[in-house]
C-alpha cells in the first residue's frame, strides 16, 4: 500500500480546499514544495520546487507548513486500520504500509475483492492509494510505486519485467549507471548475466532483484502494538453521587489492575475522565508515590479528586487511563528490607505520600540525599521522595555542621577574630567560646552568587545565653555573617 | 520533690504536643531519635531555612526523614492532620507559623488519637494552642567545660495536662545517642503561670 500524497491528504482531510494546494518544507534555507494535491500537479508544479517559483507559475496556490511528525502518527493510525485486512502489517518508509495477506484474502472474498475494498475505503477517506500485490515484499513495493497491479503467483517477472530498474529500491547512482548500460527495465536486468553485475555493483543489486522476484526471503516486520491501559465505562443513566462514581471507578480499576498485573507493570499517573451529559468533561488526575496496581489501595486515593469533580447534570461515561506506567515486577510479600530489619518504606507510607501529594503536589514531599561537595549548602540534595529511594550511605561531616542553615545574615563586626559582642535578629549576644576558623573555599568551577565574597572562615560561636551559631568571616571582602545555628 | 523528665519524655503517644524556643528543632530531632520509624516534617515552603542532614545525623538517621513543604499554613495543618490520622508515620513534626485556634488544635488531637501517632508542633513563643497535651520550651545552654563535645540543652515543660511541670538541664551525647539529665533546675518563680 502506498499513499503517494499522504501528507497533503492528511491536511486536506481536516480542511478541504478546492484549489491547488501544497505543503511547504524548509530545506537548506529555502522553502520548497513537499507534497502537492492533484490540482497543483495539473498546474505544472512538482515536489522539490522552490515556493517562490511555484507562486509565479500558479498564483492561486494555497500552502501549509509540512509536519512530518504528525504524518508519522497518521501513518501509524493507518497501520492500525490496515490490521482489518490481516494481522501482519508493517510500516514501510514514510508513506507506505506492507501487509502480509497470505491466508487472509479469502476472508474478504479473494485478492481482487480485497484490493477493491481497500481502494473504496481509501477513496472515501480522501486518501490517494496505490496498491501492489506480489509474492514478495520487493515485488509489491515495485508494483505499488511503478504501475499498479497484481503479479501472478509463481511468475513475478511477467508483471515486474516492464517496470524500470528504479522499482528495485536502488540507490539513485546505481539506477543511473544501469541506465547508461542500457539496462532500463527489471526484465533487462533479470536477463543479463549475473557475475559481471555483481563485480560492478556489488551484491546489493542482485539481492534487491532476488527480493523483488521472491528468490530471497524478506520478512514483514509488524510494528509492536504498544500496551494501552485505558478502560471506559458507559452508563445508560447519568449518575451524580460521589458514591456512585466511586463504585464505577472501582469496576474500572479492577479491570485496569488486572491488565497491569498481566504485564507486570504498575501505574504511576492515573487519569479519570468523567464525561457529563452536557458534553463537558472533568478530569481527576492521581499521581502515585510509587508504581501501584492494587485496586483496593488506589481507590481510596481517588476519593478526594472525585469529591471535587463537577458532576453538573450527571455523568454518563467514565474513562480511566494509566497515563504513566512503570515496570513493577512481582515482589515477595514484605517488601524491601533495610539493614535494620525494618521495611524500607511500607505501602502505607506510599499511600500517605500519595494522599498528601494530591494536596500539596507530589514533588513537594522531599527527602534529603547526600551529595559530594564541601560547600555546606551543597553537601546534600533535597529530592522528591516519590522519585528517589532513601539514602543508604552515611552522612560524612568532617567538622560539626549546624542543624539549620539560613541565607547568610550580615552582622556588624570587624577584624578576622570573632566579635565579642554582636547583635543578631534583635538579640544582643556575647561570645563565650569560639572554635575555628574552618576555611572553606568556593567551588570555583561552579559559579554561585551566594559565594561572591570569596573564601569563608567559619567559626562556631557559643554565646553566653546558650545559643550556638555558625558565623563566617570573608577575608577577601571583610564582613561577618551568621549562616546557621547549631542545636 | 523534683519532677522526673522521663515521666513526660518521650512524649505521650497518640497526642499532639508543642515546643517553642530556640532549641525546638533539636527537641524534635531528639524525640525522633527515640523511635525508629519514618518521620514526617511539615515545613512552610516559603521558609529560606534548611534542615541539614549533617546536623540531623547527630540525632537520628536522616534517611528516615520525609519533608513536606506546604504552600500555606492551612495546607500545613491539613497535611499534618492527614498524616496523624493515617498512622503510617509515628511522628509528625509541624512548623506552625500562625496561631492555632481551639478547633484546629482539637482536630489535630483527634487525628493523633485515631492514628495512634505523635504530633509535635514547633511554635513561635506564645502561639500555643489550648488543645496541646504538653508544651515545652527548649533552648540551648552554655555547655560547661566537661560537656564540650555534647549538646547541652535546657528543657522546660510549661504546660502539662496530666503531669507536673519542671525544668531540666539535659545533655545529648552524639556518640552514645543518649539523653542524660544533668540536673533538675529549681522551679523558677512564674514558670507555673503558664500551666493550663
Amino acid at each position: 500500500m502506498w499513499f503517494p500524497r499522504l501528507p497533503s491528504d492528511r491536511v486536506l482531510r481536516a480542511r478541504p480546499v478546492e484549489a491547488p494546494f501544497a505543503l511547504v518544507q524548509t530545506q537548506a534555507n529555502a522553502e520548497r514544495l513537499f507534497c502537492l494535491n492533484p490540482r497543483a500537479e495539473a498546474e505544472g508544479l512538482h515536489g522539490g520546487m522552490a515556493l517562490a517559483d511555484a507562486r509565479v507559475y500558479c498564483p492561486a496556490l494555497l500552502t501549509a507548513p509540512a509536519e512530518p511528525g504528525r504524518d508519522g502518527r497518521f501513518l501509524a493510525a493507518l497501520r492500525r486500520w490496515a490490521t482489518r485486512y490481516c494481522p501482519w502489517v508493517g510500516i514501510d518508509g514514510a508513506d507506505g504500509l506492507v501487509l502480509d495477506v497470505t491466508g487472509a484474502t479469502h476472508l474478504h472474498g479473494g485478492e481482487a475483492m480485497m484490493l477493491a475494498d481497500m481502494r473504496a475505503r481509501a477513496a472515501r477517506a480522501g486518501l490517494a492509494l496505490r496498491l501492489g500485490l506480489a509474492d514478495s515484499r520487493g515485488g509489491a513495493w515495485a508494483l505499488a510505486r511503478f504501475g499498479e497491479g497484481v503479479a501472478p503467483a509463481g511468475d513475478p517477472l511477467a508483471a515486474l519485467g516492464p517496470l524500470p530498474v528504479a522499482a528495485l529500491r536502488l540507490e539513485p547512482a546505481v539506477v543511473t549507471a544501469l541506465q547508461r548500460l542500457g539496462l532500463r527495465t527489471i526484465g533487462d536486468l533479470a536477463a543479463s548475466p549475473r557475475p559481471p553485475l555483481t563485480r560492478r555493483f556489488g551484491p546489493a543489486l542482485l539481492a534487491r532483484l532476488d527480493q523483488a522476484l521472491g528468490a530471497l526471503p524478506e520478512p514483514v516486520t509488524p510494528a509492536a502494538e504498544p500496551p494501552h491501559y485505558g478502560i471506559r465505562l458507559s452508563l445508560p443513566e447519568p449518575i451524580g453521587l460521589t458514591e456512585d462514581v466511586m463504585a464505577g471507578t472501582e469496576r474500572l480499576l479492577e479491570r485496569l489492575c488486572a491488565q497491569l498485573l498481566a504485564r507486570e507493570a504498575g501505574a504511576r499517573v492515573l487519569e479519570l475522565s468523567l464525561r457529563r451529559v452536557d458534553g463537558g468533561q472533568s478530569r481527576v488526575e492521581l499521581r502515585l508515590a510509587s508504581p501501584m496496581r492494587e485496586a483496593g489501595r488506589i481507590l481510596p486515593l481517588f476519593r478526594r479528586g472525585v469529591e471535587t469533580a463537577e458532576a453538573g447534570f450527571g455523568i454518563d461515561q467514565l474513562r480511566l487511563e494509566a497515563v504513566v506506567v512503570e515496570d513493577l515486577p512481582v515482589q515477595q510479600l514484605g517488601g524491601p528490607v533495610t539493614a535494620h530489619g525494618a521495611p524500607a518504606h511500607g505501602p502505607a507510607l506510599d499511600d500517605l505520600v500519595t494522599r498528601i501529594g494530591s494536596r500539596i503536589g507530589l514533588e513537594n514531599i522531599r527527602r534529603l540525599l547526600p551529595a559530594d561537595s564541601h560547600i555546606p549548602e551543597r553537601a546534600f540534595l533535597v529530592a522528591p521522595a516519590a522519585f528517589s529511594p532513601p539514602a543508604t550511605g552515611g552522612w560524612p561531616a568532617p567538622r560539626p555542621r549546624p542543624l539549620r542553615l539560613f541565607p547568610p545574615e550580615p552582622i556588624a563586626a570587624h577584624g578576622p577574630r570573632p566579635p565579642r559582642r554582636f547583635r543578631w535578629r534583635a538579640l544582643q549576644l556575647a561570645t563565650a567560646r569560639a572554635t575555628g576558623p574552618e576555611r572553606i573555599a568556593p567551588e570555583w568551577w561552579l559559579p554561585d552568587d551566594a559565594w561572591r565574597h570569596g573564601t569563608r572562615d567559619y567559626w562556631q560561636i557559643e554565646t553566653d545565653a546558650g545559643r550556638r551559631l555558625w558565623l563566617f568571616h570573608t577575608p577577601q571582602a571583610p564582613g561577618w555573617f551568621v549562616h546557621g545555628e547549631f542545636p | 520533690m523534683p519532677a522526673n523528665l522521663f515521666d513526660s519524655f518521650p512524649l505521650r503517644p497518640a497526642r499532639v504536643h508543642e515546643v517553642c524556643g530556640p532549641g525546638a528543632s533539636s527537641f524534635a530531632a531528639i524525640l525522633a531519635a527515640q523511635g525508629s520509624g519514618p518521620v514526617l516534617w511539615v515545613r512552610p515552603a516559603w521558609s529560606a531555612e534548611m534542615l541539614t542532614p549533617q546536623g540531623l545525623s547527630r540525632f537520628f538517621d536522616p534517611a528516615r526523614l520525609l519533608i513536606a513543604e506546604a504552600p500555606s499554613p492551612t495546607d500545613a495543618l491539613a497535611v499534618t492532620e492527614e498524616a496523624l490520622r493515617d498512622g503510617a508515620v509515628p511522628l509528625v513534626v509541624t512548623e506552625i507559623t500562625k496561631p492555632l485556634d481551639l478547633r484546629q488544635g482539637r482536630r489535630l488531637q483527634l487525628a493523633a488519637k485515631t492514628g495512634d501517632s505523635t504530633g509535635l508542633c514547633l511554635i513561635p513563643e506564645g502561639m500555643g494552642s489550648n488543645a496541646a497535651e504538653t508544651r515545652w520550651r527548649a533552648a540551648p545552654r552554655l555547655a560547661s567545660a566537661e560537656e564540650a563535645d555534647s549538646t547541652a540543652l535546657r528543657w522546660e515543660i510549661i504546660k502539662n495536662k496530666s503531669g507536673t511541670l519542671g525544668t531540666w538541664d539535659v545533655l545529648w551525647t552524639d556518640t552514645a545517642h543518649r539523653l542524660h539529665v544533668v540536673s533538675p533546675v529549681a522551679e523558677r518563680p512564674g514558670s507555673a503561670r503558664a500551666s493550663g
